[in-house]
């Protein structure tokens, strides 16, 4: 069924005000596995009925790997049409479900005059389900589960959020393990820095592959995430392992609307 | 005053006269040096600046996410901070040609008391540093730890490395060598709680004058030993003893994801937005701005203090994705090229006069491209850092340069830049596409 999503334009002409811009990101709007968690966490928002909005075909690209690769200009010039939009709809609060979309316009847009209140999902989500307006009522289809929990570079030592996505988390009926490198020491997936647009430098081995032993070493049958492009590393480091059927990786938004029961989740 | 009273006087002041110009020399040179830096963005909040600086440089803050290293090495620092108060007896002593000057000069039982109590403080932390300096020489010689085994560490680092830690033996030495004798002389009195049990029992056996003799070998071992440490520092990795101050002090404040904007950038694009000045002719008497850092008159001056303030520790490089997967890169190279290369600038520009030898740090020579090509921004290793050095800025201006005035950037990335410029998306897709997610 298609979910029926407005775009902020359709509301302005409308006349009618938005809460929160979703900012739905590249990874999310193109990537096929991407847009399953876009949908979900879109679910989550229409669930809760909180009145929100995408920008759709007049949003673009945040300019995050341009400047990580050291492409300023590209980055500033992105930054410059995206805040030309944004304040020309008046956006005050924005929630992205990826982790360089959020730093990027939490941090590096106010000096460049765009000024919002920028949230990441986990964030997001926490505050729905302390605010109860987020039940988990069929949360034991995580029961007797094992689950681990990937720190993105982006959200945690970037922005300090380790705890929140944690605590989202602990509402799931699941078993948290922690991986071996968690938290501040967290292990990088090997996307960030614009990596994930290009091939490795030579070495010994790809860092997901790295993190894909340390994944396994925890036995976790779910690896729960916060960002589009770990998603992609932490699966190709699942396959590495062959541990294809065992291990899952989902995005918090996936596990939270599968524990409201608004979508199905394959765990076998 | 005996002939030999004045001798030792003015062997002391000419020993501290020399001492303190030759190492004063490096200390302003390295002051210089530093300055060869642009300026850095102010420094606002500093209650804040202040807490880091007690918490982080002096309260060791972010040692402790190793505990047995933490303690290990905070026996070493709390006993050369505190050594430091006998020191000012030893400098008295050396002025005036005296002997334990304040002990003898000041006869209360309270003084007596509490000098005893500093002074046994002070063999408690020595031997504990003693102890330690053991430890971090088996570490660094007999056990494997990766990250004092690295490419960077070969040769001269390792052997810096050492040699402190021998030196530290020497000073610990000598100030219970110094102690003991004078303990043996005087069996009766101090109390000092090491010096005063084991020198008699070791010592006593030895004649008056081989005891004066020891106490002198002492004495003067330990002050030339402080002074060699003095003028050693600043041709060492050591200097973190006083520049973690500072640096923690002038480290950024904002969360560390947060990659400064460059200001010649926005003005670029200022221009070109305004119809005013977009189509005008330029103004040639306007300095072209660079972009990035190529060399280190491009940095900062806090990046510059950075890589004097590494201690090569390496848990930055022990932290890194990059390196630990086997990539060149490796964050504690960076400072260590930094430095390197500053040093070399400035004594360029000190014997020749002229301002740059053509050469610089991103080069084969110091930081490759393929080195910092391998960085995933990941921040682990600004994480890692005990006293609070950013590698990562430092790779982040080295990546502009390469990108906005070299052109040098992979095919891949090209076609992202291209993306983002031309279709407003990191990937090929039209904007029609965006929605297509809310489809089933």
């Amino acid at each position: 069924m298609d979910l029926q999503v407005k775009t902020i334009a359709q509301l302005t002409a409308e006349g009618q005000s938005v809460d929160v811009l979703f900012w739905v990101g590249c990874a999310g709007s193109f990537d096929d596995r991407a847009k399953k968690i876009t949908r979900a966490f879109a679910k989550i928002l229409q669930h809760c009925e909180v009145n929100f909005a995408v920008l759709g075909t007049e949003e673009g690209c945040t300019g995050d790997p341009a400047k990580r690769a050291g492409n300023e200009f590209a980055f500033q010039m992105a930054a410059h049409m995206n805040i030309e939009i944004l304040n020309g709809y008046g956006v005050k609060n924005i929630v992205t479900t990826c982790p360089h979309c959020f730093n990027i316009l939490k941090n590096e847009y106010p000096g460049l005059g765009g000024s919002y209140d920028v949230v990441h999902h986990t964030t997001f989500l926490q505050n729905l389900i302390n605010e109860g307006r987020v039940k988990l009522t069929d949360a034991d289809v995580f029961k007797g589960r094992r689950i681990t929990y990937h720190d993105s570079c982006y959200l945690g030592r970037a922005n300090g959020i380790y705890e929140a996505p944690r605590e989202v988390l602990a509402q799931l009926d699941t078993e948290l393990v922690e991986m071996k490198s968690c938290k501040s020491k967290g292990l990088c997936c090997g996307a960030g820095g614009a990596q994930m647009w290009k091939e490795d430098e030579p070495g010994k081995e790809r860092i997901n592959t790295r993190r894909s032993r340390e994944m396994a070493d925890t036995k976790a049958d779910i690896v729960a995430a916060n960002c589009p492009f770990c998603i992609t590393m932490l699966r190709d480091g699942v396959s590495k392992q062959n541990l294809e059927g065992e291990m899952h990786v989902f995005d918090l938004a996936e596990l939270v609307a599968a524990g409201q029961g608004i979508q199905d989740i394959n765990l076998d | 005053m005996e002939p030999i009273q004045i001798i030792q006087i003015l062997a002391f002041l000419l020993l501290t006269t020399l001492a303190l110009v030759v190492s004063g020399k490096k200390y302003v040179g390295i002051y210089r040096n530093i300055s060869m830096g642009k300026s850095e963005e102010s420094a606002p909040n500093r209650i804040l600046r202040w807490k880091n600086m007690l918490r982080i440089a002096l309260g060791q803050g972010k040692m402790f996410a190793n505990l047995p290293v933490a303690i290990l090495h905070l026996c070493v620092y709390v006993a050369f901070v505190f050594t430091q108060i006998e020191l000012i007896e030893i400098f008295a002593d050396g002025i005036t040609g005296s002997h334990r000057i304040l002990y003898n000069s000041i006869q209360s039982s309270w003084f007596t008391g509490l000098y005893t109590a500093i002074i046994s403080t002070i063999e408690v932390l020595s031997l504990l540093a003693l102890i330690a300096t053991f430890f971090f020489l088996a570490r660094r010689n007999m056990l494997s730890i990766p990250r004092f085994r690295k490419a960077e560490m070969e040769g001269w680092p390792h052997r810096d490395a050492n040699i402190i830690l021998y030196w530290e033996i020497v000073l610990v030495t000598c100030i219970f060598l110094m102690n003991g004798a004078d303990a043996a002389l005087h069996p009766d009195e101090y109390g000092f709680v090491i010096s005063s049990n084991l020198g008699p029992s070791l010592l006593g056996s030895f004649s008056e004058n081989t005891l004066h003799l020891l106490e002198r070998i002492g004495w003067w071992g330990h002050i030339t030993g402080v002074f060699v440490f003095l003028i050693y520092l600043p041709y060492s990795k050591h200097l973190h003893i006083l520049l973690a101050f500072p640096n923690t002090f002038y480290a950024r404040q904002r969360p560390a994801g947060h990659i400064e904007n460059l200001e010649s950038v926005t003005q670029e694009i200022k221009l070109m937005m305004n119809p005013d000045t977009a189509f005008a002719a330029a103004d040639p008497s306007a300095e072209i701005p660079t972009f990035g850092a190529k060399d280190i008159g491009d940095l900062t001056w806090k990046n510059l203090l950075d890589a004097y303030s590494c201690t090569e520790c390496g848990r930055c490089t022990d932290q890194c994705p990059a390196n630990l997967t086997g990539k060149k890169l490796s964050p504690r190279k960076v400072m260590m090229d930094t430095r390197d290369r500053m040093e070399e600038l400035a004594a360029f520009r000190k014997s020749s006069g002229e301002e740059h030898d053509g050469k610089s740090l991103l080069s084969e020579e110091y930081v490759s491209v393929e080195e910092l090509r391998a960085c995933t921004t990941c921040n682990a290793c600004v994480e890692a850092c005990p006293v609070m050095i950013n590698p990562l800025d430092i790779i982040i201006q080295m990546r502009r340069n390469l990108i906005l005035e070299q052109s040098n950037s992979p095919e891949e990335w090209n076609a992202l830049f291209n993306s983002i410029e031309n279709s407003n998306a990191a990937w090929a897709f039209p904007a029609s596409d965006r929605l297509k997610w809310t489809e089933n």
